[in-house]
This record gives C-alpha cells, structure tokens and sequence, in this order.
C-alpha cells in the first residue's frame, strides 16, 4: 500500500497543467527525434538538456519533459523501420525484420498501429516493474557477473542464425562481418590500439548509430540510384490510407506480453539493454511460434515482439540507473547526467532521499505511454503518407536528414565518412543477398561481449573455467542448448520450403 | 510532415550550433560522463552568473579518451579565444603516456575548479577491515585479491592502487600481476564488487559516495592529504602510513596559440565562477573538493604533474 500512496503523490506531482504539456511536447518531440535515422534517444535528450535549462523549469518538470522524450524516441525509432527499412535508433533494427516486409504488402498502417500497441504493452509492463520491485530488481541484478554477461551474449549469438533470411550461412557471415568491425578501437583492458591505423577517429571504434544509417539508409539510396539509372520504375507500394481498426492492433498481443518479459529482464541488468531486449525477444518469439516459416515475411507477432521488448528494456534500464546509479545504455547515461545536473544524486539512497523525484517521474512515465499511445495512432495516417512520396523527393531528405543526425552527435566530418563507407559496404552486401541486421547486431553486442569475456577472464586470471563456475551461467547455456535443440527439431519436422 | 522533420533537423544542428560569439566548451567525451558534467555544469553557472553573456555551448567531442578534440584543437583552432576545452588528471595521464598527438606544451593550461579524490573501497563486511589487511593480503598472494576501476590496465584508477602497492613494499612484478578488471565507470565497478566478483575497487570518490552513505561499502583508504570533508571518518592512506596521494582534478584547457589577453580574460572568469557559492554547491553535491589552481601557477603543475605520471607509468611498465 505504501507503494501506490507514493504512487498517488507522484502523480500529483505529473498532472498539473505545466507539466502534462510539457509531457505531451516530450512525447511529440521525442516521437519525431526517434524517427528521424540517426537521431536517437541520446542525441534527442542531450540536445534538449540545455533547452529544459534555458526554460529554468523545476528540476522535476526537467525530469518529466526529457523522460518523456526518452520514451517517445523508443516509440519513434519504429516508424521509419516499418516505412523506410531505416532503422531510427539501435534497438529498432529488429522491427524491420517484418515491419518492413508488412508495409510493403500495404498493411503500413497496421503495422504501425500493432507496433505502437506493442510499445505500449512493453513500457507499460516495465513501468510496473519499475513501481512494484525496482529495489528488489536492482538487489538481484549485482549478482549478474561479468561470465554470467558473457554467457547471455553466448546465447544471442548461438540464435542469430535463425533471426534473418532464409540462408543461415549468409547470416553467420553477415554476424562475423559484423563482430570484426567490433573489434575495431581501443582494447578495454589494455587501452591498445586496435587497427586504428595511427587515426585518432578509431579509437572508439564504430559508432553503431553511424554503422547503422550508412548500412540502411545510405544504401537505400545507392540502390535507389541503381533501379534509377536501369529505368526501373518504382515499386509502388500498395497504400491504404485510413487507421488500423482497433482489433487489428492487438494482433500478436501475447507475443508482447512474452516480449515485454523478455526485454524487462535484458533491462534491468546493466550490461544488457534495450537492443539485445529487442533482438532476444525476437528470436524467443521466432523459436515459440514461427511454427509456418512467416517470421521476416511480414508477421504481425515479428513486429509485437521485439517493439514491446525493446520498450520494456528501455523502462527497465531506469531501474539500476535510478537504484544504483549505472546507466545501462547510453541514453541512460545521459538521463543519469542530467539527474546530477540538476543535483538529484541516483543510488542506493535517491528513493528514500527524494522520493517526490522518484514518484514524480514514475508517475510520468505513465502519463507518457498513455499520450504516446493516443498521440501515435492518428499519427500513423500522417506516416503511412510518407510512403505515397514519390521517391525522388523522398531519397534527398533521407540523406539529408542521415548526413546532419550524424554529423549532430560528434560534429565530426569523419564519421560522415564512416557513414558513406558503411553505405557502400550495406549496398554490396545486400547485392549477395545478405542481411543487414546481423552485422548491427554484431557491431553493437560484439564490444560488450568482447568487453564481459575480457573481465571475466582478469578476475580469474586467465583460467577460461570461469566462465562456467556460476549457476546463473550455467542456466543460460542450458536455456541456449534447448533453444538450438528445438530449432533443430523443428527445421526437421517442418516440410522444405522452396528458398525464395 | 516533411516539412516538420527538416524543420526537426534544422532545429537540433541549431541547438548544437549557435553563431560564433558564443563560447564554447568541448567536452571530450559522450553525454553523460565526468569531462561532460564538467563542461555543462561549468558552462551553465559562467551564464547564469552573469560572467558570460550569451549561453555558453556545450559540444561533445569523443574519442580516444580526449585525444580527438586534444588534436582538433591543436590542428584546427589553436587560436580561438572563445574555446575551452574540459579535461582532468585522466587527460594528462593520457598526455603523459604519449597517447595524444602532443604534449601538454602544445596547449594553455588555464585552470582547475575542483578536485575529485580517490579512494580504495570494499564491502562493508569485507575481511578487510584497513589498509594494512588490503595490502598484506597482496603481499602474500598478489593475485588473490581481484580489484576493479574504471579505467583500463595503465589507467589513472590502476596507477593508484599500483602506488600504494609500491609504497606498501611490493616488487614490480608482484604488483604488476595484480589481476585488474576494467569497468565502464566506478558505480558498476562497485556495483560488481558488491556481487561478490572483486574484492576491491580503486577509483575516485564523487560517483560512489552514495554506496559509502547507504552502508553498503567501506573507504579503507582516502588518497587525500586531509580525511574528506564529506567523510570525516574514513582513513587517509597517510594516515595508515602509506605516502600517497591521488586527485583527480577537473580543470580545462584551451589553444596554444591564443592571445595573451584572451588567455588571462579566461582564467579571470573562472577564478570569479571558482569565487562563487554556486560553484561551490555544485562541487560538494558531485563529490569534487573546491580547489582552484589558475594561469601560471596551473601550467606549472600540469607540467609537473605530466613528467611524475610519465615516470610512474615507466615505473609500473606501461610505457617504456
């Protein structure tokens, strides 16, 4: 009872009329940011820090606005995966999968509807996460060890080769390609350099956000000028204007629910977050209940899944970084930065020190999901106008729009390169008909997993035993064997299908 | 709808961009990290003091842990009056092991603001109750104690947990095979140690006070010349007989080549900021210890401070 009267009192803080329309700006903005490829949640917040300032709003206002924002890129970064096969931020990469796919066969506005309800399922599960254990949670997740880590990366790589395509092989190169580039930068432990090539520029190695709008977006763009230049018209998408009916936007609700568990649970530990959230429910999902090969076709639970899952990772990432003061992703990061800007110090003490912070923010999370839910549906008919843009019209903004996002986040001319380069890379690879999202995947989860192998092994000094000494370990690689297994049984029991 | 996401576009380079008259500060790294804090925090009290007039703008220039903006600054804007750039121990420690393209000569070193200080933390119900318990432990089994921070092998962390080992009487190849996990940050170095996977952490004060306030870890030893403010309890190393000290100040430098003038306006304007109650407040509430060191005085003590980490560097075998 103690919980909802704190709930009650923080909700009192969230519905005065300054702060629901800063909420509703928040969310509108934090929508747009997230769509636009590049931009993402941590460019979005950071460059709306100094506005909150600038508007001297209470620190608690400052909090609700950027919350909201936060929320509202990981609802955003959906809409031009499904629309454009562009990925908005890192965690959406999986809804291309079959978002775009859906869009494509003229289901645009349903799949943007199934996708915004997914949203809302996953982040609205992890905000009651949030209320009810988050200490709890926050306890349990520090006994999550760097091979326990290691271990949760073992398992999305052992499934990687049933998420994308129909030719697994193409897929495991397409992750080897990626991991390779991961292991471009300084070393972790060591702070050596790896093949930089004497440039300063590499020593972080690739920004996934720049990997990604070069692999997606630059290389729509040189395929577009392809068809161009063979006189191939356009393929004209289907369109059909008006909103998704309300039943249509619960189908695959119970693959949000399993999504939303999912991508929870990657939440709350630190060193997991939303896009293995994303990429783990999905292939949960794929495993549980692509029983006729229609996953990466335009499957209504291949969109549900991974939407709700990364929303509810991104809900649970609030949880070690208010309890503990570890940010899990980069937008956390950011969001843990602005809470000491405005001198509210996370950890272990904030809850008892400021609960009307805490309660303030937790009620504004709800208050989101619900204006980003009702924002969002007749939002769709506006998006789903984007696809009836004639692509030549549509093809410049898109590089505009790629080229000033990832020149925003480091103000480096370097990176636009990368981006180029990557582009041209994601063009020759979709030529062999490889799929671009294992490479992300490998790009983006290669450093930490490197990173949790790396520590382990210092803890124990190089013994490799490690890895297999906890039990949180050991649970993992037995979940991972019966996935691999059920995959197996099923590819057997399933009638060969023609490969398209 | 077009229309609004160039007018979305258009809006976040503006942001991130204002006209020229601005100053600027670069924070060398993500959002969300020390130099970064440094910068915003800096930045907003220089206007909200009415020190500089139009709002100072905060860009974000990582990569290779400050060497990126070290060399755009050095190549690019050797000159502009109107820059800053945040920096901290962790810079010249980096300067030091040569893995800027320069040395601190190369810029003007214009002030620090305030100071962070590290500390060695355990579990509160560690078998580990000092210093002298810590230290022994290694004494008799250097790889028995696994100790995290959130630097790498070579880092500023590591180095000052490799002093006290020094000091404590160790050889260099027994504390050399001290096994050191690199952590992301020093809460989830604590974070770790708390699980039960190290047994120790190295690592500056001000992000892990609270897990200090709640009870959850304990300070053996403060690198401190005197106890913490904060912490009037915990030990110094001294004060345990180890002789060794480890700040980490947060300070900021700017272009080799501006004017004289310009130079002096700088560190003025930050003396009057460091002068403030502001300041101040803002410290304390981030764990820094207000310290000011500005103008010559400043260069002087980068400079010293770059050739003693150069040594110790060599020393541990970092550098050759």
């Amino acid at each position: 009872m103690d919980i909802l009267t704190s709930l009650m009192d923080g909700f009192a803080v969230a519905l005065t009329p300054t702060n629901i329309a800063l909420a509703i700006f928040g969310c509108f903005v934090g929508t747009l940011i997230g769509a636009l490829p590049g931009l993402g949640p941590v460019n979005g917040v950071a460059i709306l820090i100094p506005v909150a300032f600038a508007m001297k709003l209470e620190p608690g206002s400052a909090l609700i606005m950027l919350s909201c924002i936060y929320y509202g890129c990981m609802y955003g970064g959906r809409i031009s995966s499904i629309m454009l096969n562009i990925p908005g931020d890192e965690p959406a990469i999986m809804t291309t999968l079959d978002g775009y796919p859906m869009a494509k066969k003229g289901k645009a506005a349903q799949a943007l509807g199934i996708s915004a309800m997914a949203s809302f399922v996953g982040a609205t599960v992890a905000t009651i996460g949030l209320t009810f254990f988050a200490p709890l949670l926050a306890k349990a997740a520090i006994y999550f060890g760097p091979a326990d880590y290691f271990a949760l990366y073992v398992m999305a790589f052992a499934t990687i080769g049933g998420v994308a395509g129909v030719n697994p092989i193409k897929t495991l190169i397409a992750a080897m390609i990626g991991l390779m580039l991961a292991s471009v930068g300084l070393d972790p432990a060591t702070g050596t350099a790896r093949f930089t090539f004497g440039s300063y520029h590499l020593y972080d190695g690739f920004d996934p956000i720049v990997s990604i709008v070069g692999l997606f977006a630059i290389s729509e763009v040189i395929m577009y000028f392809e068809r161009e230049a063979n006189g191939g018209a356009d393929q004209a998408v289907p369109l059909n204007k008006g909103l998704p009916k309300i039943r249509e936007m619960f189908a695959g609700f119970s693959a949000s629910l399993r999504g939303s568990f999912i991508g929870f649970i990657c939440g709350v530990l630190p060193g997991a977050g939303a896009s293995l959230g994303a990429f783990v429910s999905y292939s949960v999902e794929k495993q549980v209940s692509d029983q006729d090969g229609t996953f990466g076709t335009g499957d209504p639970r291949g969109i549900a899944a991974p939407e709700a899952g990364n929303n509810a990772a991104s809900g649970g990432a609030l949880i070690p970084m208010l309890t503990l003061g570890v940010p899990g992703s980069g937008t956390t990061a950011v969001m843990l930065a602005l809470l000491i800007s405005l001198n509210i110090q996370p950890g272990p003490l904030l809850f008892e020190r400021q609960p009307e912070i805490v309660w303030g923010l937790i009620a504004s999370l709800y208050l989101a999901n619900v204006v980003l839910l009702v924002m969002n549906v007749p939002m769709v008919g506006l998006f789903t106008r984007l696809l009836s843009l004639p692509q030549w019209l549509l093809m410049p903004v898109v590089i505009m729009v790629s080229f000033i996002g990832i020149y925003s986040i480091s103000h480096s001319p370097f990176d636009l390169l990368v981006m180029i380069g990557f582009g041209v890379l994601g063009y020759v690879l979709r030529k062999l008909d490889i799929s671009l999202v294992p490479v992300v995947l490998g790009l983006l989860l290669g450093a930490d997993m490197e990173n949790n192998l790396r520590r382990a092994l210092s803890i124990s000094g190089g013994d490799f035993a490690i890895l297999f000494q906890s039990w949180i370990a050991l649970v993992i690689y037995a979940f991972t064997a019966l996935m691999l297994a059920l995959t197996l049984a099923m590819a057997r029991r399933r009638p060969k299908r023609e490969t398209i | 709808m077009k229309r609004k996401l160039i007018a979305v576009a258009i809006l976040a380079t503006g942001l991130s961009a204002t006209g020229a008259s601005a100053a600027e500060c670069i924070a060398p790294a993500d959002p969300g990290g020390g130099w970064d804090f440094t910068c915003r925090t800096v930045g907003r009290l220089l206007t909200e003091l009415g020190i500089e007039e139009s709002p100072v703008q905060v860009t974000n220039m990582p990569g290779g842990v400050g060497a990126v903006a070290f060399a755009n600054v050095a190549g690019k804007r050797a000159d502009e009056a109107d820059l800053l750039v945040a920096t901290s121990t962790v810079g010249v420690t980096q300067i030091a092991q040569g893995k800027y393209p320069g040395d601190v000569d190369v810029m003007r070193w214009v002030g620090m603001l305030g100071s962070d200080v590290g500390v060695i933390v355990v579990p509160a119900d560690s078998e580990y109750q000092s210093l002298d318990d810590l230290m022994g432990a290694l004494k008799q089994g250097p790889t028995s104690v696994p100790v995290a921070g959130s630097s790498g092998a070579g880092g500023w962390d590591h180095i000052r947990l490799l002093m006290l080992a020094d000091t404590a009487g160790m050889s260099g190849d027994d504390y050399k095979s001290i096994r050191w996990v690199q952590f992301d940050g020093g809460s989830p170095a604590v974070t770790q140690m708390m699980g039960g996977q190290v047994g120790a952490v190295s690592t500056d004060l001000g992000e892990i006070a609270g897990f200090v306030e709640s009870g959850d870890i304990k300070i053996l030893a403060a690198l401190s010349d005197e106890p913490i403010p904060a912490f009037p309890d915990a030990p110094t190393a001294k004060s345990q007989g180890y002789d060794v000290t480890g700040y980490n100040w947060r300070g900021f430098y700017t272009g080799g080549d501006v004017s004289e003038a310009d130079y002096d306006n700088w560190v003025n304007e930050l003396k009057t900021l460091y002068d403030s109650d502001e300041w101040k407040a803002a410290a304390e509430a981030n764990g820094l210890i207000p310290v000011w060191r500005g103008g010559a005085e400043f260069e002087t003590y980068v400079q010293d401070q770059s050739n003693l980490m150069a040594e110790i560097s060599r020393q541990i075998g970092v550098i050759k």
